[in-house]
């Protein structure tokens, strides 16, 4: 167990590493156009028309600030603490994808890149990519693990239409690790043009740390909502976590509020228990995959194992560095979540609030259904529905025969 | 001296540059692979890069990829290409041809360094290249690289430049190698002028012998790099005759092992057709 930092929003180092976690495992090839990238994204957080830009493009483009709403039947059904959603579903595009796309789009126009490529999961990274690289008119290439591209049809068909080229991607799983490997392979065969998009939390530094800083606006707004609507901080944060972007731009915020009690919820597939599922930090260990060392499911030898999880966007057998070290340090805590108990959570949802959440974030909710009901009523407990059901409701309800 | 320094000084003295030969351990069965391992000497490979396969490899291409899958479905492991190796060094005609292990970091850190660079000297290996092992952080195997004898093989690219090169240096012993495009293994082929310059610079930069690979798919394209470099290193063509020796359920045919060979035995000729100064 690592001891305790004097903060823990001081991560990375210099080098990139959170404790043991993060670094830079590329190719050599990639490694100067890394370095790169790192002193080009130091001078545009530190140059106020960037940072203003950015800011525009949220408010008028995107739609921020999210609302933070109290989901007062869903807190009546279960009893328990106060349950407020942050609304990120509702930003254009239809995630908290957006946030950090917009800022890295903004970053690749600085830098004269031609290019822009992106990985995606469940079709919402490459919709949001799609969208800003249609904005910002610059060809967009983004691969999908040939698994997705079936099960999140109605995202392919969106990225196309914002001009995109979907590149289905069939090596090993064919899902958002294999459409990672495919990614990474066209970059280092195009680094001089290209600007690879990362949609999470992951990859070599500084993606990692660039990633948590444009969805640091989620916890920001949710700070000062909070107090405006109830004079005081939150007392429980919960969200979803795949590579983890969305659960880190909603903790980071409050690492250091020591009465925050923060919840990671993992997707556990068919159970941690089966061995299918994609709870790296359950039931992982630490390696070194995509440029970065974290948990990983993984053999004894070290090959990595495949990620089962009804929700695309969390089937990647790793996680984001920094939840590795916040899991070593005990600052957040890290559950899972199953494909059933995400269905169930999906469906009340839809019928107790009239919203229809994504699968991913159905996944929290799932977990907000058991921890609400544990903890008083003058709990303040935000969970981050950070996407919405859209690009879901054909998977689901081929699953639920409706 | 290493059995790798050692290996280029000959090749020096013989006025020649050497073929390096890259395998994927255990492609397409791991008695099919010793086969090959075995023969590439006398085929005339001077050193050997036995590929560990890996399930995610990110920097290779098709060819390496598949060669990968075959290994992985049946059933290599990292004990059992430390095996091949040890038997390789019992048994094969020139048994001081180097062999170096080339794969990713993660099965090295699984195993930890310590005991991986124990484990593969015990078993006669000399050195290592990691695709995904960068100068920054070479430091969690130098040192353990260092205390066994084993040689660590840094990449160099075209995106390598003259003020980062030092630091790719400083952790490189045995030869460097010059990835020589932008991109994966067995994809684009870089001009015989563009290798001259890239290998040119890297030369004022250090007195290792330079290894060019990427690329490489003809005996000509082989004596090209051979006129510039001190060997040239092929991959993916081999690992693609490999390949072309399996019938369609994927069984292996007798003329799958000559095969191989026979095609290594082209470029070797390739590589010593040119005489150096």
């Amino acid at each position: 167990m690592a001891t305790s930092p004097n903060s823990f929003r001081i991560g990375p180092d210099e080098r990139g590493h959170f404790g043991l976690f993060g670094g830079r495992y590329v190719a050599e090839t990639l490694m100067p156009l890394i370095l790169e990238l790192e002193k080009a994204y130091n001078e545009a957080k530190a140059d106020e028309q960037f940072t203003g830009e950015l800011t525009y493009l949220l408010t008028h483009y995107a739609g921020r600030p999210s609302p933070l709403y109290f989901a007062e039947r869903l807190t009546r059904h279960l009893g328990g603490a106060k349950v407020y959603f942050k609304r990120d579903e509702l930003n254009h595009t239809g995630s908290h994808k957006i946030n950090n796309v917009l800022g890295q789009v903004l970053l690749a126009k600085r830098m004269g890149k031609t290019r822009v490529i992106a990985e995606t999961g469940a079709g919402q990274h490459g919709v949001a990519t799609a969208t800003a690289c249609a904005l910002f008119d610059i060809p967009c290439v983004v691969f999908m693990g040939a698994v997705d591209v079936d099960r999140q049809a109605p995202n392919v068909v969106r990225m196309k239409m914002l001009g995109a080229e979907v590149r289905p991607v069939t090596a090993g799983s064919a899902t958002l690790k294999d459409a990672m490997n495919e990614a990474l392979r066209d970059w280092v065969a195009t680094c001089e043009t290209t600007f690879y998009c990362i949609g999470t939390v992951a990859g070599p530094h500084p993606y990692p740390a660039m990633v948590r800083d444009f969805q640091c606006v989620i916890g920001n707004e949710v700070r000062s909502q909070m107090m405006e609507a109830e004079g005081r901080l939150p007392d429980t944060l919960v969200a979803c976590i795949g590579g983890g972007s969305n659960a880190m731009g909603l903790f980071h915020p409050f690492l250091d509020d020591a009465g925050v009690r923060i919840v990671g919820v993992e997707a556990g597939g068919k159970g941690v228990e089966t061995g299918e599922h994609a709870a790296s930090l359950t039931g992982g260990r630490p390696g070194v995959l995509h440029g970065n060392r974290t948990y990983l499911l993984q053999d004894g030898e070290g090959q990595i194992t495949e990620a089962h999880s009804i929700s695309a966007g969390l089937d990647y057998p790793g996680i984001g560095p920094e939840h590795s070290w916040l899991k070593e340090l005990g600052r957040v805590e890290y559950v899972s979540a199953t494909d059933e108990e995400a269905l169930e959570a999906f469906q009340l949802l839809c019928r107790l609030e009239g919203i229809i959440p994504a699968l991913e974030p159905a996944h929290a909710l799932a977990h907000v259904t058991k921890l609400a009901p544990t903890l008083p009523r003058d709990n303040l407990l935000v969970m981050n529905l950070c996407g919405r059901g859209d690009k879901d409701v054909f998977a689901v309800a081929e699953r639920l025969g409706i | 001296m290493s059995r790798i320094t050692q290996r280029f000084a000959r090749l020096a003295a013989d006025k020649r540059a050497g073929l390096v030969a890259y395998i994927s351990a255990g492609d397409p069965d791991p008695a099919t692979s010793y086969q090959i391992l075995k023969g590439l000497p006398d085929a005339g490979a001077d050193l050997i890069e036995l590929g560990m396969p890996f399930t995610d490899p990110m920097a290779d291409g098709p060819s390496i990829q598949l060669a990968g899958q075959r290994a992985l479905k049946a059933g290599i492991t990292v004990d059992a290409t430390f095996d091949m190796v040890r038997r390789f060094r019992r048994e094969a005609s020139d048994r001081d041809t180097p062999i170096l292990l080339m794969g990713y970091y993660n099965l090295v850190y699984q195993r930890g360094a310590a005991r991986f660079c124990s484990q593969a000297a015990d078993a006669g290996v000399d050195g290592f290249i990691l695709v995904d092992l960068p100068p920054e952080e070479a430091d969690e195997l130098k040192p353990h690289a260092l205390a066994h004898g084993l040689d660590t093989v840094l990449l160099t690219a075209p995106t390598t430049d003259d003020k980062r090169l030092p630091a790719v240096l400083k952790y490189s012993s045995g030869f460097v190698y010059f990835v020589s495009v932008l991109g994966i293994t067995g994809t684009k082929s870089a001009s015989e002028d563009a290798v001259a310059a890239h290998v040119a610079r890297i030369r004022r930069h250090t007195a290792l012998p330079v290894g060019v690979g990427f690329g490489i798919k003809t005996p000509e394209q082989a004596a090209a790099v051979a006129r510039h470099a001190d060997a040239a290193v092929v991959g993916s063509a081999i690992v693609d005759r490999v390949k072309a020796g399996l019938d369609a359920d994927g069984k292996v045919r007798p003329a799958l092992v000559p095969g191989v060979l026979d095609y290594v035995r082209s470029l070797a000729k390739g590589v010593r057709s040119v005489r150096k100064a």
